[in-house]
Order: structure tokens, then C-alpha cells, then sequence
């Protein structure tokens, strides 16, 4: 029999009534009388400062008080209005650095507004109704490309299709969605969501999908240019940084957000293999996802390696606590040096680090973890960067309102400058790109 | 230790707190849970004449809710007891007899005849029951068929009625007043003038809960209709405050004994209605909302306050606060006070500044020197409205500070005078008396 101790990296560790229920939606939907009670405890500020953190500007209080005297369709437009993925972005946000960090009652008492709850109360009531609460202007006979069906590329593919422009959204996938569908952790956006939300979203009319077209091959920016009125980039980072540590050629070794979207895509999650000893390096949201994953379907210890300390992890607080929650166990202050194994990873080395004068440094020190699965999560990078555009740090370069330098193409999300890399990020700069690209339009 | 003993009129209870006349007393079952459950004493469900009345077969309630469904208001159209008159005056014989120590007061409505009256009487007095309650109350229902408030709305027949009552019976006669008049001190009168010993007050308010949106009928909806019913609880006792205050304190009806009623629900609002002059006080809401050991509470809490402030009896605080309680025209223009909001405890939310921009007088600003969200009161415009402290999610984070004497108002550049002023002196008062 399979289970967490069966050495090397094997699928059915967990059985699948095991598996449905470690992988069940992480914040499970209020019940209409538990959104009533969540929605008493907004305060209504002035001048809200969860409306000010949150990068869609999604005005909070008002859809919360809608909530509250019962009008959850009045509630889901005032999300809508400003995030049309406000579902996918109730699941998935991390409320607590964002809406529900600056929620004056997180600072009286430590307990914020639920707000991503509500948001979630709210649109998952709009989106079972199937219906959507915008209808498209006349139609302009304006046409914009839109590349990567992404949370930027989507965002911004709806507002064009509301303003009444037509647009042909194109993705390299055989599927759209982007990381909703092949990155986000499997216990955030359960039931099929991305999907569904996806083809809610696209029934606004007037946006053709093009999927399996990827750009650079077979699509070129030029052809783009001379078929379209306008187009937007939202390629999302589809890179990965290398290891550039000894042994990352070996068997066990590959970048989180494979495995990631391998889990995502798999119908079955008992036929998943995933490894005994599994080390995953780095100290964001994709290490934390993988991690937790490996952890639950089945591993026996699950360990995070992150160089620098707590503070300096781009995942949060939450997400870390999360993750030791489930049982990961994190190491800070610990650079790998080599994996070792026989074909196979079988031992990852790392040295002890400390931050020195000239910055972070190796204090000599080694120890070693078990490893026969070994996940990088050490960033991600511009693939297909395309040609002729100016890039600043690895990324497309944008201003304000998502132009890049050359006129007529817009770009927004992980591929270009500014934001966080977050969905809530994307959407916005997607959105935004849209009106830029709707005002030049006259 | 503080002693909860409460003489009401003669009528002896363990303490003040009764459950008033409605369903909680409606059967000796009720009543004997309720003297088990500890409390003081009941006012039994209003008795009338027998062919008994008969009550709607729908809903009789409708509700007020907070968010988490806290019930904060509750309306009812039923009428008084459903039960044949000689049912209720053999329990209510039993139940004396069991608890004698208990005050079992016994609440009547019957047409305004003095012979219905006549006949009624004796057969309580024979019951054992301490004294009686005369019901002018109820706001539906009774009231159509000339009872009920529809007596409690006209002082002369109170009055008329009350007379009766006692020259007809030894008990000690409580004359319970309909809050659904214009001045509560015209039928506290003629109660009086008529010779009750006590007035309770207040009975139910006359009320819609809500309209059905769907079936646009009033709640509690009967097949398609509804009809105003009496409004009680939490929501109702401001209203009930004021009007035991004015009895109290009014100086035809000072010393009339009163049994205060409306929205008590814990030792709290018990403590604030004896303040105001109360001799005891009657509950009904609260126990149909949680039930009989609410009862627990009241006692457990009334006593440590009482230690607390020491108390050693009833009668130490009963009517402390009427003296305090006075007309507009004599509050002290001289008492100048500003809001201050402490830093510390400000959590930022901002309210205070949307209420006062948009509703009030524009005195608290919103940027700190740096631009950061900190909001401070300004004192040139403040006019200690209030409004601020009442919509400040941080119990104590706003404030009401007294200028000293000697102190300029910064808003009306004008020094803080030592002595008392208000509007019978003051120059803008076309009828002021002369300030000698
Ligand atoms: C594992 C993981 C977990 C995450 N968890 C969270 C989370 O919980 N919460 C959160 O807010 N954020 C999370 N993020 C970040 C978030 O997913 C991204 O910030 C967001 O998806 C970016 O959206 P985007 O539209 O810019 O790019 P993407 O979502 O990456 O979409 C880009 C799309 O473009 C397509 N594409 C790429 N190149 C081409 C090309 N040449 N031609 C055509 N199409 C192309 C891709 O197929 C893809 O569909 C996570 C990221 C990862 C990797
Ligand atoms: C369902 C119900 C029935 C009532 N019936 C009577 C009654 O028969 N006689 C009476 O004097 N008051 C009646 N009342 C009024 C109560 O005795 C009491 O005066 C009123 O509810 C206010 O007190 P509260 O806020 O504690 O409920 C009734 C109240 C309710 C809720
Ligand atoms: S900060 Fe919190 S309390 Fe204030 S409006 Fe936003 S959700 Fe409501």
C-alpha cells in the first residue's frame, strides 16, 4: 500500500475521500445570516481606507451596506463596476496585506471586516444567476487584440467589450485563465471556478477567444498592429529563474509552478505523484502553494528553504502561518548549495546564511535536508519578450495608465512594470489599460 | 449586602423585578416556572368577562431585529386572556397559595359599567391575589370595543373607573396608562384623582413592524391583512423613561407610587426606571425573548451595583435621578463643554468627521500636519452637539470636556462665566425674567 512513507516520488499516498477533503475550499462561502452578521461590523468609514488599499478600488462599505439591507444584486454591481473578476479576486486576494490590513477594525481589535467573504457572498449570488449586470454600449466597430487571457488580459478584454469595442483575446493555452486556472492553489478556487468564471465573464458578447495562438509563434506584434485598432499585452511572467545550484539537472528537480499547474489540471488528484521528502526553495505565494499541496496530498515532511528571514518573504504572514498550519515546516536563513542523488535527487545541502556588511551572506555552515522532490519557486521571468518594446527590470515598461513606448499597444499584469504581482493587480492595470485605450479612441 | 426586598404599595416581593401582564402569565404553568426561575412577583395575563375573548389563529407577533437577529422590538395584536374567566381564578388561587411570599397582582379589563366591575372584584379578592392592575392599555383590539386604551385615553374615565374599583374592593388598585397619548401626566392625574395607589406604565405602543414588500400587507400578516399592534422591548424604553419621569417628577402626581414597564431586559434598565422614581418594574419582552432565568441576571447584577455604590436598600436610590431631571428653559447655558478625541484609542475610521462635515457644524478636520489620517476636533467651531461621541465606534475615544471658568470658548470668543445662566435670564429670551 502507498502512503506518506513510501519512499520516491509516487502518486495515492492519500486515498480520494482523503484528498477531497484536504483540498476543500480554504474559506468556505457565508451563509446569507453569517453575511448579514459580517456586514454589521463595518463601520462605514469616511473616506475608507480598505477602498484605498485595495488596487481595484472597489468601494467596500457601499457594497457591504448593500449586503446588509439584503440588496446582494446592488452589491455585486458596485464589485463589478470596478473588478469584474471580484469573484475570482474574493478567493484568491491576500485580503490580509490589502482591504482587510487597512480595515480600521483590524487595528481596534485585531479582527477585521470579512470583507473578502462578503466580496464572495455577494458575486458568487450574481454569478449563480448566470446573468451579468453590465450590457455593452453601441457597438464602435473598433477592434483590439488582446494577448494572454489572463486576469489582466480578461479584465481588460470585458471593459473594451462593455465601451462597445470587439476583441479578439488570444492565449498560447489550450485553455484561458491564465494562473486563475493554472497557478492559483487548488483550495482557493474550488468547484471548477476559474473555468466558470471565464465563460460568465466572456458572455458579455463581443470577445472572440482564440486559444492554442501564441505569440511569436505563428502572431507577431506587427500583424497585430495592422489587423487591430489597438492591442494589449497581459503575458504574465512565463519564465522561471534558474537555480544555478549544483544538481538542479536531476530527476525530482522542476519549477514549482509546473507542478502547480500538473495539480491544477489533474481530474484526479490520487494519480498526482508527489514525493516523500519534498524541499521547496524560495519565499513567496508559489512556494507556500506548492508546499502546502505536496503536504496534503500526502507527503511526509514538507520543508520551505527561503534565504533571508520571516519579514523578508514575500508571502504573508498569513500565508506562512497557513503553511506551517498544514504541517511545512520553514527555514529561513538557508541558501541551497548542491543537490545530490543518484540520477535522482535524494539530499539537498544548504549553507546557514546571515545578512553581512555587504548584504547576505553563507556563514560557512552546512546541513542537509532528505529531498526526493525538489521545487524552485525562486521567481518567475518575461518569457517571449516581444521585440521592439522598451523594458525596465525584466518587465514591459508602462506608464500610468499601461502604455508602453510604442503607441497603439497597451500592456498590464505580471508582464509589465508597476503593482504587485497579484490577480487584483492585474485586473486593475487591465481595466485601466481599457479605458486608456477606449479614450483614444475618442 | 444589599437587599432586594421591594414593599410596592403594601404588596411584599422578594425583589422588584415582576413579570408584567401578557403571555408569561397567562397560566398557573407559566407562573409557577417563573417563582421557580426567581422571580418577584407577576401581574397575571389580563382578566376579562366571560364569554372569553378569542384570538387571531395566525401569526400575532411581528419583530424588529438587529443584525444578528437580537430582537430589539416586538409588536403583538393579541388580546388579553383566551381563557374562561373562572380557569384563571382558580389557578391563580393555587399559585398564591404556593408562593406566598410572591406578589400576584391580578390585571382586569372589563366593559366600563360599574356593575361588570362589581362583579369582577369580589371574585379576585377571593382568590387571595395581592392587589389588582387595571388594564387601559392594550392599543388594539380591546380598544374597538371601548376598553382597553380607548378608556386609558380619556382621563375622566380613568378616573371614573378607578373610583369605582376602590369602593368596591380592599385590594390595592394599579392603574397601568397607555403610552398612546399626547401628555402621560393628564392620565396619571385622574388616576390619581380617582384614588389608585400606583400607576404602571407604560403598556404597548401602537405600531407597524414592517410592510410585506412582496404581499404589501403590514407584519404580522393574517391571510393578506394586518392591523396595528403594541410595540414593546428594548426599542420602547426611552419612551417609557421620560413618561415614568414625568409622573415623578410632575407636582400634582410627586409621590405616586409607580411600577415601571417598558423594555427592561437586564438590572441596568431596572436600576435606571427606580432612579427615575419607580418603585419596582415589570418585565415582559425580555423574558419572552430568552426566557424566565433572564430573572438570574437582574437580581445577580441589581445586587453587586448596588454594593458597589453602597446601596443597602431599594429605597437608597429609588427617585435619585427625578430632582435631576428638569425643563429645557433651566439647563445652564453657562456649561460650555468641547469634544476631544483621544488619539490613542481613535482607530481612524472617520465617522466623526463625515457626521459633523455633512450634518453638523463642520468642527473636526481630517488631515494631520503630515497629511496622515488624524482627525481633531476645532474648537472655534465646535458646539458640543454630542453627535460625534454618539457615532464613535470606540466606547471612550470621544469625549465631552468641560471648559473651566475663565476659559475662553474659542466660538464665541466669550470667557467661561462661574455662575449659573440659562434661557429664563438670557438677553435673546423675549420673555425673560430680569436678572436681578
Ligand atoms: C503559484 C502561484 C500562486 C499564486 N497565488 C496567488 C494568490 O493566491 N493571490 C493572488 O492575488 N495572486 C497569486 N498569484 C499571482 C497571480 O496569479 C498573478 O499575479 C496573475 O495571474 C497575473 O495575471 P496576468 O494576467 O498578468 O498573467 P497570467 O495569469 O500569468 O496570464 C498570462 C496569460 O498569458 C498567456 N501567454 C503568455 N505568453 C503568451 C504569448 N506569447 N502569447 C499568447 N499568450 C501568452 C498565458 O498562457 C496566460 O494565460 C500566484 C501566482 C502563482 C505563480
Ligand atoms: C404578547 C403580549 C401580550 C400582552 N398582553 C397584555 C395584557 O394582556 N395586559 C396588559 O396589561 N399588558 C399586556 N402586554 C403589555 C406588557 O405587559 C408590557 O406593558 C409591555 O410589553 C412593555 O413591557 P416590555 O417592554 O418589557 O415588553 C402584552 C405584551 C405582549 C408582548
Ligand atoms: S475599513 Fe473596515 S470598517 Fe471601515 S469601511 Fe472598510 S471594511 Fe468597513
Amino acid at each position: 500500500m502507498t502512503d506518506r512513507l513510501t519512499p520516491g516520488i509516487v502518486a495515492g499516498r492519500r486515498d480520494a475521500r482523503e484528498l477531497v477533503e484536504a483540498f476543500a475550499d480554504l474559506h468556505p462561502p457565508l451563509t446569507a445570516h453569517e453575511a448579514r452578521v459580517a456586514a454589521d461590523r463595518c463601520y462605514f468609514c469616511h473616506d475608507a481606507p480598505c477602498v484605498t488599499a485595495c488596487p481595484t478600488s472597489i468601494d467596500i462599505p457601499q457594497f457591504i451596506r448593500e449586503i446588509s439591507t439584503g440588496a446582494t444584486r446592488a452589491a455585486a454591481k458596485t464589485i463589478f463596476d470596478q473588478n469584474i473578476l471580484g469573484g475570482m479576486c474574493a478567493r484568491v486576494c491576500p485580503t490580509e496585506t490589502l482591504c482587510e490590513e487597512a480595515c480600521v477594525r483590524e487595528a481596534a481589535e485585531g479582527e477585521p471586516v470579512q470583507i473578502g467573504r462578503l466580496q464572495r457572498f455577494a458575486t458568487d449570488a450574481q454569478m449563480a444567476t448566470g446573468a451579468q449586470l453590465n450590457s455593452r454600449s453601441a457597438l464602435t466597430g473598433k477592434r483590439v487584440a488582446v494577448v494572454g487571457a489572463g486576469p489582466a488580459g480578461l479584465a481588460c478584454a470585458h471593459r473594451l467589450a462593455v465601451h462597445g469595442h470587439d476583441v479578439t483575446l488570444y492565449d498560447a493555452k489550450n485553455k484561458a485563465g491564465g494562473l486563475n486556472e493554472f497557478g492559483i492553489a487548488a483550495y482557493k478556487t474550488v468547484g471548477g471556478f476559474a473555468q466558470a468564471e471565464i465563460d460568465w465573464l466572456l458572455s458579455i458578447g463581443g470577445i472572440t477567444l482564440e486559444t492554442g495562438k501564441r505569440l511569436g509563434d505563428g502572431l507577431s506584434l506587427e500583424q497585430l498592429q495592422a489587423e487591430f485598432d489597438a492591442v494589449f499585452l497581459g503575458i504574465g511572467l512565463g519564465g522561471v529563474n534558474a537555480l544555478r545550484a549544483e544538481g538542479e539537472e536531476l530527476g525530482g528537480v522542476l519549477p514549482a509552478v509546473e507542478f502547480i499547474a500538473d495539480l491544477r489540471q489533474a481530474d484526479d488528484l490520487s494519480t498526482l505523484p508527489v514525493g516523500r521528502n519534498v524541499v521547496v526553495i524560495g519565499g513567496g505565494m508559489t512556494a507556500v502553494d506548492a508546499a502546502v499541496q505536496s503536504k496534503l496530498l500526502g507527503a511526509e515532511t514538507v520543508t520551505i528553504a527561503y534565504r533571508r528571514g520571516r519579514e523578508a518573504m514575500s508571502a504573508s504572514e498569513w500565508e506562512q502561518d497557513l503553511a506551517t498550519a498544514k504541517g511545512v515546516t520553514i527555514r529561513h536563513w538557508a541558501q541551497p548549495v548542491r543537490i545530490t542523488g543518484n540520477g535522482a535527487a535524494a539530499e539537498v545541502e544548504f549553507e546557514y546564511t546571515r545578512s553581512g556588511a555587504n548584504g547576505l551572506e553563507g556563514t560557512g555552515e552546512i546541513f542537509r535536508l532528505p529531498a526526493d522532490q525538489v521545487f524552485t519557486a525562486i521567481g518567475q521571468t518575461l518569457n517571449d519578450t516581444p521585440e521592439g518594446l522598451a523594458l525596465e527590470g525584466g518587465k514591459i515598461k508602462i506608464d500610468g495608465e499601461g502604455r508602453t513606448s510604442v503607441s497603439s499597444i497597451w500592456a498590464g499584469g505580471d508582464c509589465a512594470t508597476g503593482g504587485d504581482d497579484l490577480t487584483v493587480t492585474a485586473v486593475a492595470e487591465g481595466r485601466d489599460a481599457a479605458e486608456s485605450i477606449h479614450r483614444t479612441f475618442g | 449586602m444589599a437587599d432586594l426586598s421591594n414593599d410596592f404599595i403594601g404588596i411584599k416581593s422578594p425583589n422588584p423585578f415582576w413579570l408584567a401582564s401578557a403571555p408569561p402569565t397567562d397560566k398557573e404553568y407559566n407562573v409557577r416556572r417563573a417563582f421557580e426561575a426567581g422571580w418577584g412577583g407577576v401581574v397575571w395575563k389580563t382578566l376579562g368577562l366571560d364569554p372569553h375573548i378569542v384570538n387571531v389563529n395566525g401569526p400575532r407577533y411581528g419583530a424588529v431585529w438587529g443584525a444578528d437577529r437580537r430582537l430589539l422590538g416586538l409588536n403583538n395584536i393579541e388580546l388579553i386572556t383566551d381563557r374562561p374567566l373562572r380557569v384563571n381564578l382558580d389557578e391563580i388561587k393555587v399559585v398564591k397559595r404556593d408562593y406566598p411570599d410572591r406578589a400576584v397582582v391580578v390585571s382586569l379589563m372589563v366593559p366600563c359599567e360599574e356593575e361588570c366591575w362589581k362583579g369582577i372584584l369580589p371574585q379576585v379578592e377571593e382568590t387571595g391575589a395581592d392587589g389588582i392592575e387595571l388594564n387601559f392599555g392594550c392599543p388594539h383590539g380591546m380598544s374597538e370595543r371601548g376598553m382597553g386604551s380607548a378608556v386609558g385615553q380619556v382621563p375622566d374615565y380613568i378616573e371614573m373607573v378607578t373610583r369605582w374599583c376602590k369602593a368596591n374592593t380592599r385590594m390595592p388598585v394599579i392603574v397601568k396608562l397607555t403610552p398612546n397619548i399626547t401628555d402621560i401626566r393628564y392620565p396619571a392625574r385622574a388616576a390619581k384623582a380617582g384614588g389608585a395607589d400606583a400607576v404602571s406604565l407604560i403598556n404597548t405602543v401602537s405600531s407597524i413592524t414592517s410592510v410585506n414588500l412582496d404581499s404589501f400587507s403590514p407584519e404580522p400578516t393574517i391571510d393578506g391583512k394586518g392591523s396595528h399592534g403594541g410595540y414593546c422591548g428594548p426599542a420602547v424604553k426611552p419612551i417609557a423613561l421620560n413618561m415614568v419621569a414625568e409622573i415623578a417628577r410632575d407636582a400634582e402626581t410627586a409621590g405616586l407610587p409607580i411600577s415601571g414597564i417598558g423594555g427592561i431586559t437586564n438590572w441596568r434598565d431596572a436600576a435606571e426606571f427606580i432612579a427615575l422614581g419607580a418603585g419596582n418594574v415589570q418585565v415582559c419582552t425580555a423574558a419572552m425573548t430568552y426566557g424566565f432565568r433572564v430573572v438570574g441576571e437582574m437580581i445577580s447584577g441589581l445586587k453587586l451595583w448596588m454594593e458597589e455604590k453602597g446601596h443597602e436598600t431599594l429605597a437608597d436610590f429609588e427617585g435619585r435621578a427625578v430632582p435631576n431631571v428638569t425643563d429645557w428653559q433651566f439647563l445652564n447655558l453657562n456649561y460650555v463643554t468641547k469634544a476631544r478625541i483621544d488619539q490613542d484609542l481613535c482607530i481612524k475610521c472617520g465617522r466623526c468627521y463625515a457626521v459633523c462635515e455633512d450634518t453638523s457644524h463642520q468642527a473636526i478636520s481630517m488631515a494631520g500636519p503630515n497629511g496622515e489620517r488624524r482627525f481633531e476636533v476645532i474648537d472655534e467651531e465646535c458646539v458640543a452637539c454630542n453627535l460625534c461621541v454618539n457615532v464613535c465606534p470606540v466606547e471612550g475615544c470621544i469625549t465631552m470636556e468641560e471648559l473651566a471658568t475663565g476659559a475662553v470658548d474659542l466660538r464665541t470668543g466669550e470667557t467661561v462665566k462661574p455662575d449659573h445662566g440659562d434661557w429664563t435670564t438670557h438677553p435673546n429670551n423675549p420673555s425673560r425674567v430680569a436678572a436681578e
